[in-house]
C-alpha cells in the first residue's frame, strides 16, 4: 500500500515537472501571490478572479495552476496581515496579534521569513497525510451506495456551514440557498425546465463562475467602496536581509511550527472546521504552554509560525475529503472543485483512478509550489511590500474588469455578466443582514450531486427513508450529523457568549468571526 | 426580557427580523414556484420534489432566524443590528453595479475596448475621491493591458472594435 503510493507520487512528479505544467504551476504562485497581497483580496476573491484564466488550458494545467494560485494567495495575504494588521482570510486574524507587533518592533521581515517556512513545514506535513491517507479513503469510498454518499454529503455540508463563522442557522439557511440555486436549470433526469422564468439562458443553470464573481467580488467591493482606511506603510519597508531569522529566533519557532502543523491536521480529520478553527486552536494550544503567556500579543515569533504551519497543514488536509471523496470542507475547496467540473472532471472516489494525472500531479505540485514560494518571496519581497501601498481606487475598478470579463470569457454570453451583476447585489444585501455567503458556493457546488445521490437512494429503496439509519456506515454519517445539531443547540441553551468579531479591518467577508467557543479558548 | 412591551415591535428594530423575513419570502417563492414542477413521489422523484422541500425549509430556517431577533439583546455592537452601514455609498454602490451593465452594453455593441473602458471608468467614479483625469488615465491602462491579456494572449473570443454588433 505505502509502497504504491510512493511509486504514485513519482508519477506524479512526473507530471508536475513537465515543462508546460511547471509553467503553469509557477504563473499560478506568482499571480496568486500577487493578486493575494492586495488589501482586501482573500483566497476566494483571487481564485475566483483568476479562473476565468484556466479556461482554455487542459484539465491538468489548470489545476495545478489554481493550486498554485490558493496558496500563494495564502501566503499573500499574510504578508498583508503581518506588515499591515489587515487579515484579508480569516484563518490570519490571528497571525495579526503577534505579526503586526513584531513589524512596529521592525521585526516584520523575520516574522515573514518564518512564516514561509512554517507554512512549508505545515504543507509538507498535509502533503505526506494527503499521500497516504486518501488512497485508503478512496478503497472505503468505493464501497458506499448512493444512501452512504448522501448522508456524508449532508455531514459535510452542515459541518461546512455551522462550524465556519457566524450563526449556524444562517450558514444552514446559505447552504439550503445554495442547493435550491444548483438546481436551477434543466433537471438531469427528467428533462424538465427548473425556475428559468423562461430565459432559455438559464436552461444550463446559473454559471457557478457568476456566483462566485458576485458573492465574492461585487459584493465584497460594494461592502469595502470608501471604507478602506487609507493604509498605513510606516512599517513596511522591508529588505531581503531582514528576512533572515537569527539562530535563536529558529530555535524558538521549532516546536511552536510542528505544534501547529499537528494540531492543523488533526483539525482537517474533523469536517467542517477548516484552517480558521486551526489556527485559532494552536494560537490557543501555544498559549496555554507557553511560560510566558502575558507576552503573547506583543510580538512573539511563537504566536505567528504556529497558527501559519497550523493553517497549512490544514488546508492540505482539506484536499484529502474534496480530492478523494469530491465533498469539499469550504468555499475555497467548493471552488477548486467547481474548477474541476468546468473542465468537464467528475469529482468523486473514481477520480484518482480515472485521472491520477490529476491527483497525483497536483500532490506533487503542491510541493514544487511550496518551493517556489519560498524561492520567488525572497527575492521578490520587496515588490509584495510597494504592491500594499495600491489605493483601493484602482484597485476595485480594475478588478471589476476581471470579473466582467471572465464570466463572459466563461462561455462567450453577455447574460452571464447580467447574472453576476444579480447575484453581487443579492449578495450584498445578504452580507448587510449578517449571512456569511460562502456556505451557497458549497451548497451551489454539492447541489446537483446530492439530488442524484438522493434519488437513486430513493429508488433503490423504494421511497423508504428509513434506509439512511438502517445501513450502518450511513447511520454513522447521520448520527454525527444529529450529533453536530445537537451540540450547536446545546452551546446555544448553555449561553455561550456570542461570537467575538474582532474589528480589525472594514473588510466584511474577511471579517473574522469564529464560533464562540473556539474564540473563548483562544482568549 | 421584557415581554410586557409589544415584543413585535422590538422585532422590528432588529437585522435579524428582516435576515430570517427574506428567506422566508424566498423559501416561500421557491415553493410555491416548486409546487408547479411534477412531485413525483419519493421513490420516482419528479423535479419539483427537491427544490419544494428546500423552499419549506428555507422557510422555518428563516421563522427560526427571526425568532432569534427575539432574544434578548446579546450584547453585540450596535452595528450588528443596523440595516445600512454608517456611511451608506448609494453612489458607490450604483456605480459599481452600473459598471457590468456599461460592460454589457458597450461589449455587444462596440467591441472589447469601449467596453472594458466604459466599465472601469464608471466603476472607478464610485470613488468619493475620483476625479476625471485620475478616472480616465486608471481606464486608458486597464483598457490596454486587459484587452492585450485577454484578446491577444487568452484568445476570448470578442471582437475588440464593432459598430453597433458588426465587425
Amino acid at each position: 500500500m505505502i509502497g504504491t503510493s510512493l511509486e504514485s507520487l513519482w508519477y506524479g512528479f512526473g507530471v508536475a515537472l513537465e515543462p508546460h505544467n511547471l509553467m503553469f504551476c509557477f504563473i499560478g504562485v506568482l499571480v496568486g501571490n500577487m493578486v493575494g497581497v492586495l488589501p482586501g483580496m482573500g483566497p476566494l476573491a483571487t481564485i475566483s478572479i483568476l479562473l476565468p484564466l484556466t479556461f482554455g488550458m487542459k484539465p491538468v494545467a489548470a489545476i495545478l495552476m489554481l493550486g498554485g494560485v490558493m496558496y500563494g494567495a495564502q501566503y499573500g495575504g499574510a504578508i498583508c496581515s503581518i506588515l499591515l494588521n489587515l487579515p484579508c482570510h480569516p484563518p490570519h486574524a490571528v497571525t495579526c496579534l503577534d505579526g503586526f507587533p513584531m513589524t512596529k518592533q521592525g521585526r516584520g521581515g523575520v516574522a515573514l521569513g518564518l512564516t514561509v517556512l512554517a507554512s512549508f513545514v505545515g504543507a509538507s506535513w498535509g502533503i505526506t497525510e494527503m499521500v497516504f491517507l486518501s488512497p485508503l479513503l478512496v478503497r472505503a469510498a468505493l464501497q458506499f451506495g448512493p444512501a452512504e454518499v448522501c448522508s456524508l454529503m449532508l455531514l459535510g455540508l452542515l459541518a461546512g456551514s455551522t462550524l465556519a463563522r457566524g450563526s449556524p442557522v444562517k450558514g444552514v439557511a446559505m447552504t439550503v440557498l445554495g442547493l435550491f440555486l444548483g438546481s436551477v436549470g434543466t433537471d438531469l433526469e427528467t428533462g424538465s425546465e427548473r425556475y428559468t422564468f423562461g430565459l432559455t439562458e438559464l436552461d444550463d443553470g446559473i454559471e457557478l463562475i457568476a456566483i462566485a464573481l458576485g458573492l465574492f467580488g461585487i459584493a465584497e467591493f460594494m461592502n469595502s467602496i470608501n471604507q478602506v482606511a487609507p493604509i498605513n506603510t510606516k512599517y513596511t519597508h522591508v529588505k531581503l536581509s531582514d528576512m533572515r531569522p537569527t539562530k535563536a529566533d529558529l530555535k524558538r519557532s521549532f516546536f511552536p511550527m510542528w505544534r501547529g502543523t499537528i494540531i492543523g491536521s488533526l483539525c482537517a480529520l474533523i469536517p467542517g472546521t477548516g484552517p480558521t478553527i486551526a489556527s485559532f486552536v494552536a494560537y490557543a494550544t501555544e498559549k496555554k504552554i507557553s511560560k510566558h503567556p502575558e507576552l503573547f500579543g506583543t510580538g512573539l515569533i511563537e504566536g505567528v509560525v504556529c497558527p501559519e504551519a497550523s493553517t497549512h497543514s490544514s488546508v492540505q488536509g482539506d484536499f484529502i475529503p474534496t480530492m478523494s471523496l469530491g465533498i469539499p470542507g469550504d468555499a475555497v475547496m467548493a471552488l477548486l472543485l467547481g474548477a474541476l467540473m468546468i473542465q468537464g472532471i467528475v469529482p468523486g472516489p473514481q477520480l484518482i483512478s480515472q485521472h491520477p494525472d490529476i491527483f497525483w500531479g497536483l500532490v506533487a505540485s503542491f510541493w514544487i509550489g511550496n518551493i517556489m514560494l519560498v524561492l520567488l518571496n525572497v527575492p521578490l519581497i520587496g515588490i509584495w511590500v510597494k504592491m500594499l501601498a495600491i489605493p483601493y481606487k484602482f484597485l476595485y475598478p480594475s478588478a471589476m474588469f476581471f470579473v466582467c470579463i471572465g464570466v463572459y470569457a466563461a462561455n462567450n454570453d453577455f447574460f452571464q455578466v447580467g447574472e453576476v451583476v444579480v447575484i453581487g447585489a443579492f449578495g450584498y444585501i445578504l452580507l448587510r443582514l449578517g449571512f456569511h455567503p460562502a456556505p451557497i458556493l458549497l451548497g451551489f457546488v454539492l447541489g446537483p450531486r446530492f439530488e442524484e445521490n438522493f434519488r437513486r437512494a430513493m429508488l433503490i429503496s423504494r421511497g423508504d427513508l428509513a434506509v439512511f439509519v438502517e445501513r450502518p456506515i450511513s447511520a454513522v454519517f447521520v448520527g454525527l450529523c444529529v450529533l453536530l445539531i445537537g451540540s450547536q443547540i446545546y452551546i446555544r441553551l448553555k449561553g455561550a457568549k456570542p461570537p467575538i468579531e474582532p474589528s480589525l479591518q472594514p473588510h466584511g467577508n474577511g471579517s473574522p468571526t469564529v464560533p464562540a467557543e473556539i474564540s473563548a479558548a483562544a482568549e | 426580557m421584557r415581554l410586557s412591551t409589544s415584543p413585535f415591535r422590538e422585532l422590528m428594530g432588529k437585522r435579524d427580523f428582516y435576515a430570517g423575513g427574506l428567506m422566508i419570502l424566498l423559501g416561500l417563492g421557491i415553493a410555491l414556484k416548486g409546487t408547479s414542477y411534477r412531485a413525483g413521489t419519493l421513490m420516482h422523484m419528479g423535479p419539483g420534489f427537491l427544490p419544494t422541500a428546500l423552499g419549506v425549509l428555507l422557510v422555518l430556517l428563516g421563522i427560526a432566524i427571526a425568532a432569534t431577533g427575539l432574544a434578548p439583546s446579546e450584547g453585540g455592537s450596535e452595528d450588528d443590528q443596523r440595516l445600512l452601514p454608517e456611511h451608506p455609498q448609494w453612489w458607490g454602490w450604483f456605480c459599481i453595479l452600473l459598471s457590468p451593465v456599461f460592460f454589457i452594453f458597450f461589449g455587444k455593441n462596440f467591441g472589447m475596448i469601449p467596453g472594458t473602458f466604459a466599465c472601469v471608468f464608471i466603476a472607478a467614479l464610485g470613488d468619493k475621491n475620483a476625479t476625471w483625469t485620475g478616472t480616465f488615465v486608471l481606464a486608458t491602462v486597464i483598457t490596454v493591458f486587459g484587452v492585450g491579456l485577454f484578446s491577444y494572449f487568452l484568445q476570448v473570443p470578442m471582437p475588440i472594435l464593432a459598430w453597433w454588433g458588426a465587425q
